[in-house]
């Protein structure tokens, strides 16, 4: 049974469409309104807000706590500055993801870190011998993602962080009227945006004074059904549908190295060993088997696939998570790989998505064929291979006093 | 001369009911033997009191077959299994622990006492899992005999090696551990927290004779791991009607097939004569032939009561003598006028609708193998509670409820002489229900009837020599091929012609049917019927 959020008070009377999910245990809103395309539209075009708290939360303090967590992630965390954020995943000793997450210098000695699974076990395997402590805040700390272009004006009016100084993955204490939060400029969105942390108490206040001052910015609550479009887009990868936890996976074919999922930018492999170092070197030099790509599916040939059963081209609304077979031709004689999820983009009115295909395959400007079933009957469409982001604004990065990222 | 039968089948357990299914569905002529008036042996419901049905004994189910249910189309006769959604831990300081078939509430929970083992529970299943698939490799086939170098017996060695290989070295090494290890020794290669470790090490010594930290008791622990393999994530669940709603399916199988079930038949022994089987002579003095014999009672009353001392030879004598029975359980069965609820976690919630384990701690339950150890029964034991009615409305009446206690250790051979339980049934009784009173305030008071079985009761009504509910306990030495007797597994025995079907037999004990379905098998397949 899952449990409510400090905000359920709120998200919950503002939750029309009565549709929920399960995220991590807790209650997570759908959509507030069906369908859910103002959310995404809110998201792209003025702010949304959504309800981040099922993510876990851990706070590492002490003298080694850089050390410590470069030790566990596979980012080098010790050149990791005061007031900055990384996002990272972190290996087996097999050099396969655990998770992934963003990690927070809040001071020299004192991290957070955020995970999309329980680590706090995985954490602890690796504590002794450093001076640190690891302390499971999951359920202490609200977390909301306020992301969208109106995001830093609508933060400008309820605290006093200076917004316009806060560069892409910056960090920042604020005070607002009665409370006191974390902002880091980050979020799942590939947007302008932010990520507010606060304690459980302050939550509801957080939440009104962003509604209210979000008024005149058309804020607007957003759910887990404009994410997963916006995801896609920027070319995020989600646990359990992209890739798996490596701990959880039954056989070794499910598991993945960061290589494989595109995270191999976050891999600083020539320092002081770490988790997976050694297997991660082995197949930088190896060479990987698997790459994660984008999918550019031909409309046109949609269309006409569509139009030879009499129909327009109908796709659905909503972001998809299932597993569609990759093909070199429309034989299908050999299958390359498969598409993990998708989504008909509305602003680059495309539809697309990501794919889990053959290193060897990985051509950009190359064509595949994607399995596509038209009137209960299965086809095939191709699909041109790209980098796996879609969508990155320059509002994304940017900041109005120029302190670049 | 020409028999009536090809086989006679003696007991009308759920093993024996299989079996005959499975003969009479390819055409033989079967008779199975019942000496009580109602089928099931120890998978056995009945009303005992007024509107409330007991399953007197074996009370959940999850290994059951699910081939077995495909095959001999069962939910058609009646098979039906509900899951059960939670394990419920109440403990003596009033807090409590509830394990659920959702993992972020398990994990909540878990998480209280403490939160890295509550993130370690999916990894123990995963290798849980892996170690299952293997297991079910084992028991769904008839063990290879390793003394053997017949090309058949060599195959299936191969098979079986193959499937450990797979394993890789890892997990190989781990089910090193597992064969060999006590169940608390292998829950600690994962856990720290007691009030977890405490109610899952149980699972690892339920109808032996060996506490939780008994080196070889990590291996039954997987036994509760196997169901889950079988397309059903709720693998633990209530039999409809009670366990006897099985057997009933499986007879009603059998009887659609055309076989012929007697019930208050007695059997006084197996008719052999140079060495072969011919038939059964009942109690009542009337003889019976048929070509072949099958034996779904327990090794020990095979051999020693059905055949005799005086068809044995020497050495299967030895052996026979030397297979462990030792029964270490009971069971306490109450009607109920109203809803036991527990003072740690009141109220009638999901919590109650699984089953509840009285393991408060480690030591809680090694003290309890301690008193066995000298011959007495657990002053506070190992209670395996549930609560049917909860989740069947069939089996009580309207507002009434049954609670229905396994209870361990009640070992058979008490100091006093296993023939003086009878003199302690009703403070063995009273154990129980004081022990549940600890945590169920009222509990006396509520108490419509009550029904209490030593494993003196077991052997005398059900046939379970010693008490033991896996006619034979369930420890290495007598598994595989060694079950019952090395040379004579394989669902054959000395005797010729006769053959035995029960939970003596591979794989073991629990409501599994493996053993009926695959003594079928085997005597089709060697053409002896």
């Amino acid at each position: 049974m899952p449990i409510k959020t400090p905000f359920f008070p709120r998200t919950s009377e503002l939750c029309d469409s009565m549709q929920w999910k399960e995220w991590a245990g807790y209650y997570a809103a759908s959509s507030y309104g069906i369908p859910h395309d103002a959310e995404y539209f809110a998201f792209r075009n003025a702010a949304g807000l959504l309800d981040v708290t099922p993510l876990f939360k851990y706070k590492v303090t002490g003298p080694d706590a850089a050390k410590y967590l470069s030790r566990i992630m596979v980012r080098n965390i010790e050149k990791l500055k005061v007031g900055r954020v990384t996002y990272c995943c972190w290996c087996t000793e097999d050099g396969k993801v655990v998770d992934d997450g963003t990690v927070m210098r809040r001071d020299e000695n004192e991290f957070f870190v955020t995970s999309a699974d329980p680590c706090f076990s995985w954490f602890s395997r690796f504590l002794r011998g450093y001076k640190v402590e690891l302390e499971d805040i999951s359920e202490k700390v609200a977390g909301l993602a306020l992301q969208g272009p109106t995001s830093r004006d609508i933060l400008k009016q309820i605290c006093d962080a200076p917004m316009d100084e806060l560069a892409f993955f910056g960090l920042t204490k604020a005070k607002a009227e009665g409370f006191e939060m974390y902002i880091s400029r980050t979020g799942y969105t590939g947007d302008l945006g932010f990520e507010l942390w606060v304690e459980n108490e302050h939550a509801l206040k957080l939440w009104d004074s962003l509604m209210s001052a979000g008024k005149n910015y058309d804020i607007r609550p957003a759910g887990i059904a404009a994410l997963d479009m916006v995801r896609v887009e920027a070319g995020l990868i989600l646990k359990d549908v992209d890739y798996y936890n490596a701990l959880h996976c039954l056989i070794e074919d499910r598991m993945s190295s960061p290589y494989e999922i595109s995270l191999g930018w976050t891999v600083n492999l020539d320092r002081d060993p770490f988790n997976g170092q050694t297997a991660l070197k082995a197949e930088k030099e190896r060479g990987s088997s698997w790459c994660i790509v984008g999918l550019d599916i031909n409309w046109p040939e949609i269309e006409k696939l569509y139009n030879k059963h009499g129909l327009p081209p109908e796709i659905g609304s909503s972001a998809w998570r299932d597993s569609i077979p990759i093909y070199t031709d429309s034989s299908k004689e050999t299958q390359i790989g498969y598409a993990t999820s998708g989504t008909w983009s509305p602003i680059l009115k495309k539809n697309i998505a990501l794919a889990t295909i053959e290193k060897k395959y990985e051509k950009y400007g190359s064509n595949v064929q994607i399995e596509m079933t038209v009137e209960h009957k299965r086809h095939t469409v191709s699909a041109e291979i790209c980098k796996p982001q879609f969508f990155n604004p320059e509002r994304k990065t940017s900041t109005p006093n120029n302190q670049k990222s | 001369m020409s028999q009536k039968y090809d086989a006679i089948i003696i007991g009308g357990g759920h093993n024996g009911l299989i079996c005959a299914a499975y003969l009479a569905k390819v055409g033989r002529k079967v008779l199975v033997l019942e000496k009580r008036h109602v089928l099931g042996g120890a998978a056995v419901s009945e009303e005992l009191h007024p509107g409330f049905t007991f399953s007197v004994a074996s009370y959940v189910v999850s290994l059951f077959r699910p081939h077995i249910i495909r095959e001999l189309n069962l939910a058609k006769h009646g098979y039906e299994v509900i899951p059960m959604d939670c394990s419920f831990l109440p403990l003596p300081n009033g807090d409590s622990l509830a394990r659920w078939a959702d993992p972020s509430r398990s994990r909540r929970e878990i998480a209280r006492f403490s939160k890295k083992d509550s993130e370690v529970y999916p990894e123990f299943s995963k290798v849980m899992t892996h170690m299952g698939k293997l297991a079910k490799t084992v028991i769904d086939y008839p063990a290879p005999d390793i003394s053997s170098l017949h090309p058949k017996e060599l195959k299936a060695l191969f098979r079986l090696g193959k499937t450990f290989k797979d394993l890789g070295p890892d997990l190989l090494h781990l089910n090193t551990k597992l064969i060999t290890m006590s169940a608390l020794d292998f829950l600690d290669l994962w856990f720290e927290s007691e009030v977890l470790k405490a109610p899952m090490s149980v699972s690892g010594i339920i109808g032996t004779f060996q506490g939780v930290r008994s080196p070889g008791t990590a291996y039954v622990l997987l036994h509760h791991y196997m169901g889950q393999l079988d397309g059903a994530f709720r693998s633990w669940g209530f039999s409809k009607g009670g366990t006897g709603g099985i057997s009933m399916a499986c007879a009603n199988a059998a009887k659609s097939f055309g076989a012929e079930i007697r019930t208050e038949a007695s059997v006084d022994q197996v008719l052999v004569k140079n060495g072969t089987a011919q038939g059964v002579i009942l109690e009542n003095g009337d003889e019976l032939t048929a070509k072949t014999v099958i034996s779904n009672l327990d090794p020990n009353r095979t051999y020693l009561k059905m055949v005799g001392e005086n068809h044995l030879e020497d050495d299967v004598l030895k052996e026979i003598n030397r297979y462990k029975l030792r029964g270490s359980s009971g069971k306490v069965n109450l009607a109920l006028d109203r809803v036991p609820e527990f003072s740690c976690r009141p109220g009638v919630g999901e919590h109650l609708k699984g089953d509840v384990a009285i393991a408060p701690s480690i030591d809680y339950l090694e003290k309890a193998f301690d008193q066995a150890k000298y011959g007495e029964f657990s002053t506070r034991p190992y209670i395996n509670a549930v609560i049917p009615s909860l989740t069947d409305p069939s089996v009580a009446p309207p507002g009434k409820h049954i609670l229905s206690c396994f209870v361990q250790y009640a070992p058979y051979h008490i100091k006093e002489g296993a023939e003086n339980w009878p003199k302690h049934r009703d403070a063995f009784g009273d154990t129980v229900v004081d022990t549940m009173a600890e945590y169920i305030p009222g509990l006396k008071d509520m108490i419509l009837y009550k029904q209490v079985l030593t494993p003196w009761d077991l052997e005398q009504q059900m046939g379970l020599t010693e008490g033991n509910i896996f006619q034979g306990e369930l420890t290495l030495e007598q598994l595989l091929f060694q079950r019952p007797l090395a040379g004579y597994a394989k669902y054959k025995t000395s005797i010729n012609k006769l053959w035995m079907c029960g939970s003596g037999t591979h794989p073991g004990g629990g409501i599994m049917g493996a053993g009926g379905e695959l003594c079928a098998k085997s005597m089709l397949e060697s053409r002896a019927v």
